[in-house]
């Protein structure tokens, strides 16, 4: 029988420790280990893009790691976006305004690339916006909502705190 | 969709990396970015029983020049060979194929040598190495050796690797470029969406003189046979010339002729030999900067 590894990372700005079995996954050590099911998983083998989150601030797929190779990294999911508890980030409300999200499975990986496109590019163009969730799969809106809230979350017209 | 279990390791170094591969023969697999070895053993494709993690060794990442090439060290991530500016100045067609792998989640991920060694037939990256004629650098505790990119792989997801020998760098060669010259390289593919694996895709670098005759050129196609195919005989037909709709038809059908497409829902063989006709005769076109309108396809 495999040896479990004790693990520590930081999720969402908190440290946590587990003992895990080397075959979690770090989608499934989220969702069962911390409780965390913002992060949805649809494929487990790296096509939808639904499981997506932040690892030292760049955007992963979370099903396609074991939780043990996160060890000592920062993860940050869905949860870890809005800036507090109850309250919603600017993304997460231009999501709302423009109907971004109907069932809302590929949601918090769409949240996840989009605000990494953010962070790293705060007025992208449509094309930037495209290729940004290019790796992710929406079966409900047809993409063009989501593209345009991140539109709408580029602008200022939704600075109102 | 869960992987079976194994034991898990983070090397600290590259020494113990191969240590732990001759040790437990053909058990043990790397891992470092893992985009195509976590699918694979969600499927259960793949079963290691021990995983080394060498995501990490600050050894097996970076780059260098190396006399007529770069040396890019195995596990430096796609996404940082994408976005570093001298590498791309130095080995243009890495950024050019770049943009076509996967998504930027997973090249956060993936490493450049994670992808040759996977072997996908229809992979970018294998087909840039082979355009270009990399050279790839094995270690195993017991030797060193270099294989050229075309004697690499072997055939789909099979390489010359041994069980326990580690893909550590690449050398990319450079290519001079002449008073007056220009370098130029097209990498293109069609696939049902961007960032799926292609049907058919194509990889072409040029030397072009002042006129605008070809000095230098490689060629290649990928997706459409077992291994990426790369076609310098065909390439040295254009030495000399000026590369223009006819010429570029000529050599694209050739290249094509000697391809040996599969078949599956997306394609059948005939149409993915005419798609890689097609494209690499749009690719030449491109970088000797002629209209691609009214081409032969
Ligand atoms: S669940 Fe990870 S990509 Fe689909
Ligand atoms: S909202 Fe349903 S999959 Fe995107």
């Amino acid at each position: 029988m495999p040896s479990c590894v004790t693990i520590r990372m930081t999720v969402n700005g908190k440290a946590v420790e587990r003992t895990v079995e080397p075959r979690q996954t770090l989608v499934d050590f989220l969702r069962d280990e911390l409780g965390l099911t913002g992060t949805h998983v649809g494929c487990e083998h790296g096509v939808c893009g639904a499981c997506s989150v932040l690892l030292d601030g760049q955007p992963v797929r979370s099903c396609c790691m074991f939780a043990v190779q996160a060890d000592g990294l920062q993860v940050t999911t869905v949860e870890g976006l809005a800036p507090a508890r109850g309250r919603l980030s600017t993304l997460q409300d231009a999501f709302c305004e423009a109907h971004a999200l109907q069932c809302g499975y590929c949601t918090p990986g769409m949240l996840v690339a989009c605000h990494a496109l953010l962070e790293r590019n705060p007025h992208p163009g449509e094309a930037q916006i495209r290729e940004a969730i290019g790796g992710n799969l929406c079966r409900c809106t047809g993409y063009q909502q989501i593209v345009d809230a991140v539109k709408l979350a580029s602008s200022q017209e939704l600075c109102h705190d | 969709m869960k992987a079976a279990p194994f034991d898990y390791l983070r090397a600290d170094s590259l020494e113990q990396a191969l240590h732990e591969l001759a040790r437990h023969g053909g058990d043990a697999k790397l891992i470092a970015g893992g985009q195509s070895l976590v699918p694979m053993m969600a499927m259960r494709l793949a079963r290691p029983s021990v995983l080394v993690d060498i995501h990490r060794l600050a050894e097996l990442r970076g780059w260098q020049v190396a006399g007529d090439a770069v040396r890019l060290r195995a596990a430096s991530r796609q996404c940082e060979v994408e976005a570093d500016a001298g590498l791309a100045g130095a080995v243009p067609l890495l950024r050019a194929a770049l943009r076509w792998v996967g998504h930027q989640q997973t090249r956060n991920r993936g490493t450049v040598g994670g992808s040759l060694v996977h072997a996908d037939p229809a992979a970018e990256l294998p087909l840039a190495a082979a355009v270009l004629q990399a050279r790839l650098h094995l270690r195993s505790e017991r030797t060193e050796r270099c294989v050229d990119a075309a004697d690499f792989a072997l055939g789909p997801m099979f390489t010359t690797l041994a069980d326990d020998e580690c893909l550590v760098a690449i050398d990319w060669p450079t290519w001079s470029v002449g008073e007056g010259e220009v370098l130029r390289c097209e990498f293109d593919e069609t696939a049902i969406r961007h960032g799926d694996f292609a049907m058919a895709s194509v990889a072409v670098q040029l030397v072009l003189d002042a006129s605008g005759v070809c000095r230098r050129a490689a060629i290649g196609l990928g997706g459409v046979d077992a291994t990426p195919l790369a076609f310098p005989d065909l390439a040295a037909q254009l030495h000399g010339r000026r590369i223009d709709a006819s010429s570029a038809a000529e050599v694209a059908q050739a290249a094509a002729a000697r391809c040996q497409p599969g078949s599956d829902m997306h394609a059948d063989a005939e149409y993915r030999r005419h798609l890689g006709a097609a494209l690499l005769q749009r690719a030449l076109l491109r970088a000797a900067g002629e209209p691609v309108a009214g081409a032969a396809f």
